[in-house]
């Protein structure tokens, strides 16, 4: 991407179908412009197969994905304006985290004087400046990450998507990142789409949510509405309504 | 809905399905025209000569099996029961040396210890008898399927959780109760599959029964289409014994995979888990008699063949020209085959990935056929293929001439189900870590081979070259159909060397061949294990 300062656009999933041979997915849903939003929802209910269609890893059977209005189904992956984070696998092993960072730039490392110095800042912006040269390996998981985090930052584009790429840290590396992600988001203003299973993932960086069940998008709204109590029904039983659940039981006993 | 973009690595892997089916549908078209063009002649060489041959065959196969299979029961059985002490690592990685040890090396070292010349006859006198015939290709037999067999029933036991063995010891089960209860399940349900491998190895063996049979009395199929097409020169019953061979070995792989078999072998080691289980001393001391006759009976013709080799004189030989010739020969072709194995597999595994990778349900014909299919080019033996060929070429060229070309594109169809299995585990596992990534970021065709594939396949790619290598270079059967003055191989050569009684020299031979063999095994299992975390 050229312009350094792209502002995030609006990803449509207009009456998508997709199955994998059992039942059958459809998402009709609007993530909007610039803002983070989280998805939810229990185990096979699609937030993943939901982001795979937006990147491209997967083609609709029916509908269309509009990435800023335009139609994306025809273009290949690394064709449409998105970069996404996957729970684990985001680097190359054999390759340093600076190649691996600079593939972000050049598919085939053909690198520039420009383009290296985007790689240094962006590494330095995660805070992994003066680890340039190390594999993969010689990284704790939470700086694997921030490598992937570096990609997306000189890759540039103006829709994030995040598979759970914190579900295996611990809470305060996890907090660390989202604060990472929160930041980098008030710089580049890109829309993200966070996948995630932890309530306070979503409460602690998300500005709307997306609610999934079955393979449906079964609620939307904004997260502080989904936090407070009154969000659907089905979202409560999901995350358990901890503290409500408990409080009537202890009403009970009085 | 198909995705439209066209993915060239499924187009590689037609590619090399369409040159399979050339080799194998060749042959075919060469027996059928040959079949058509004289349908009486093959009629009228089903006689008894043909029965006899087909009941040697059946009957040498069944024996060498039920020699090789119940023996490796108890020899597994005893590794397994010791799963610590001095130079047990040295077995197991002695018993995976007669998969690497071609059949010629391998038939030779037999007869330079039980030979009428052998250094027992040397022990026994006058009175030793003679080798060649049945005890000759059963010894053989027995050498190369024991071990395999005994690796194979390993890895079986090796499957019995840890906690069954807890649980074992702690209810306080004898050697026999543990047996009875833990092992033999476990040794049951995999016996038929081993024992169906060793009978299909069997069935198919050329160049054991063609050095070590010694006479029409003890031919298989496969020597007589030999025979067939290289002295009597009579095509229709080549024709006759080849179809018959071919049902045979369609009839045993059919049975084979109702049985789950794994018809490729296996060039893994078992490791050794930890056993709750210690074994009293008689039972110490009958495993400790069983493993030293299994390890002697392996070694013994290992042995043979480095001391007779040695004896050679080897500096001569090394100066002659016709086994500098046969050297380079060997090399050549066996490089050429290696290569062409290694790109016809690769071919495969990227095309059933891929193919696995797009697939919503059901798999296609194709990915198939990209799959198993290439497992059962080992139901059509080469010298079935060369036979075909040999027909259908005799009448329009100089069946000679194309000898190269036959050993190259054989050997390397041959070794395919071999390099497929050392490959595909390692090209799998990096398909699943860097699929999404190359596609996210546009990584693709040279940029993915150089960046991507190659990095973190040349390992796996190295040991299925070094192990396809290996077994074209030992590879008799086609170069004895195909080879003469012109293009000679070190094991024909080695064969001719034989034939013409000059045995030293073919010693000498012999411990060359199997050492270039051994070390390209020794290589492949060294790359294929190398990767250091």
């Amino acid at each position: 991407m050229t312009s350094a300062m792209e502002k995030g656009v609006a990803v449509r999933l207009d009456k998508v179908s997709f199955s994998y041979g059992e039942a059958p997915f459809l998402f009709d849903v609007e993530f909007a412009a610039s803002k983070i939003t989280a998805i939810m929802g229990a185990s096979g209910s699609g937030k993943s197969t939901l982001l795979n269609l937006v990147a491209g890893f997967e083609t609709p059977q029916s509908g269309r994905v509009l990435i800023g209005g335009a139609d994306v189904g025809a273009s290949a992956p690394s064709a449409r304006p998105v970069s996404m984070v996957f729970q684990e696998n985001n680097l190359f092993a054999h390759l340093s985290v600076e190649k691996n960072v600079g593939l972000g730039r050049s598919p085939s490392l053909g690198l520039t004087e420009a383009d290296r110095a985007a790689i240094a800042e962006a590494l330095s912006r995660v805070g992994l400046a003066g680890k340039e040269k190390r594999l993969p390996r010689e990284l704790s998981g939470g700086e694997r990450q921030r490598v992937a985090l570096a990609r997306v930052l000189v890759r540039d584009r103006p829709v994030l998507l995040l598979d759970e790429p914190f579900a295996s840290l611990g809470p305060s590396l996890r907090d660390d990142m989202l604060d990472l992600v929160a930041g980098v988001h008030a710089e580049r203003a890109m829309t993200v789409l966070f996948v995630t299973h932890q309530p306070e993932d979503a409460r602690r960086i998300g500005e709307d949510m997306v609610f999934l069940d079955n393979g449906r998008v079964a609620a939307t709204g904004t997260a502080a509405d989904f936090f407070d109590g009154t969000g659907p029904e089905a979202f409560r039983r999901y995350i358990g309504a901890s503290s409500g659940g408990s409080r009537d039981i202890a009403r009970k006993r009085t | 809905m198909q995705r439209a973009r066209s993915d060239p690595r499924i187009t590689a892997g037609i590619v090399a399905l369409a040159a399979i089916a050339l080799l194998i549908g060749g042959a075919f078209a060469g027996l059928i025209r040959e079949g058509a063009h004289d349908l009486s002649g093959a009629a009228s060489a089903f006689d008894l000569y043909l029965l006899r041959v087909v009941r040697f065959t059946l009957w040498q196969a069944a024996l060498s099996t039920l020699l090789s299979v119940v023996p490796a029961l108890f020899v597994a059985r005893a590794l397994s029961r010791h799963p610590r002490f001095f130079g047990r690592g040295f077995i197991l990685q002695l018993f995976t040396v007669p998969l690497a040890l071609p059949a010629i090396v391998a038939a030779l070292g037999i007869l330079a210890l039980y030979g009428r010349a052998g250094y027992f006859a040397a022990i026994g006198g006058q009175s030793w008898p003679d080798i060649y015939g049945l005890s000759g290709i059963l010894a053989a037999h027995v050498f190369f399927n024991l071990p395999l067999a005994t690796r194979l029933f390993l890895e079986a036991l090796g499957t019995v959780p840890v906690d069954q063995w807890r649980l074992a010891s702690q209810l306080g089960m004898g050697a026999r109760p543990a047996f009875r209860l833990v092992e033999w399940p476990v040794l049951r349900a995999s016996l038929p599959g081993v024992a169906g491998l060793v009978f299909m190895l069997c069935i198919t063996s050329f160049t054991v029964v063609l050095i070590l049979g010694g006479g029409p009395a003890a031919t298989t199929l496969e020597v007589a289409i030999y025979q067939a097409l290289r002295f009597d020169f009579d095509p229709a019953r080549a024709v006759t014994l080849t179809v018959l061979q071919i049902a045979l070995t369609f009839a045993v792989v059919l049975a084979l995979t109702r049985l789950g078999a794994n018809v490729t072998g296996d060039a893994n080691l078992p490791v050794a888990p930890r056993r709750y289980l210690s074994a009293g001393t008689t039972e110490t001391a009958f495993n400790a008699i069983l493993i030293v006759l299994a390890l002697l009976f392996v070694a013994g013709p290992m042995a043979a063949t480095v001391a007779s080799g040695l004896g050679a004189d080897l500096s001569r030989l090394a100066g002659e020209s016709a086994v500098r010739q046969a050297t380079l020969t060997s090399a050549g072709l066996g490089l050429l085959a290696a290569l062409l194995s290694v790109a016809l597999s690769l071919s495969l595994i990227m095309a059933r990935r891929a193919l696995a990778l797009r697939r919503r349900g059901g798999r296609s014909l194709l990915e198939h056929a990209t799959d198993t299919g290439a497992g059962f080019v080992l139901v059509v033996p080469p010298i079935v293929i060369g036979a075909g060929w040999f027909l259908l070429l005799r009448t329009v060229s100089d069946v000679f001439a194309i000898a190269p070309v036959m050993v190259v594109t054989v050997n390397a169809v041959m070794a395919m189900p071999f390099a497929i299995r050392a490959m595909r585990p390692a090209y799998d596992a990096a398909s699943e870590r860097h699929e999404k990534l190359c596609a996210q970021l546009g990584i693709s065709g040279w940029n993915r081979l150089r960046l991507v594939d190659w990095p973190s396949l040349r390992r796996p790619l190295a040991t299925g070259f070094a192990f396809a290598m290996a077994l074209s270079l030992g590879d008799l059967g086609v170069i004895a159909l195909f080879g003469s003055d012109s293009v000679q191989t070190l094991p024909y050569l080695l064969l001719a060397r034989m034939g013409s009684y000059r045995t030293a020299d073919a010693a000498g031979l012999a411990l060359l061949l199997g050492a270039v063999c051994l070390a390209l095994v020794v290589a492949a299992d060294w790359l294929g294990r190398g990767e250091r975390s």
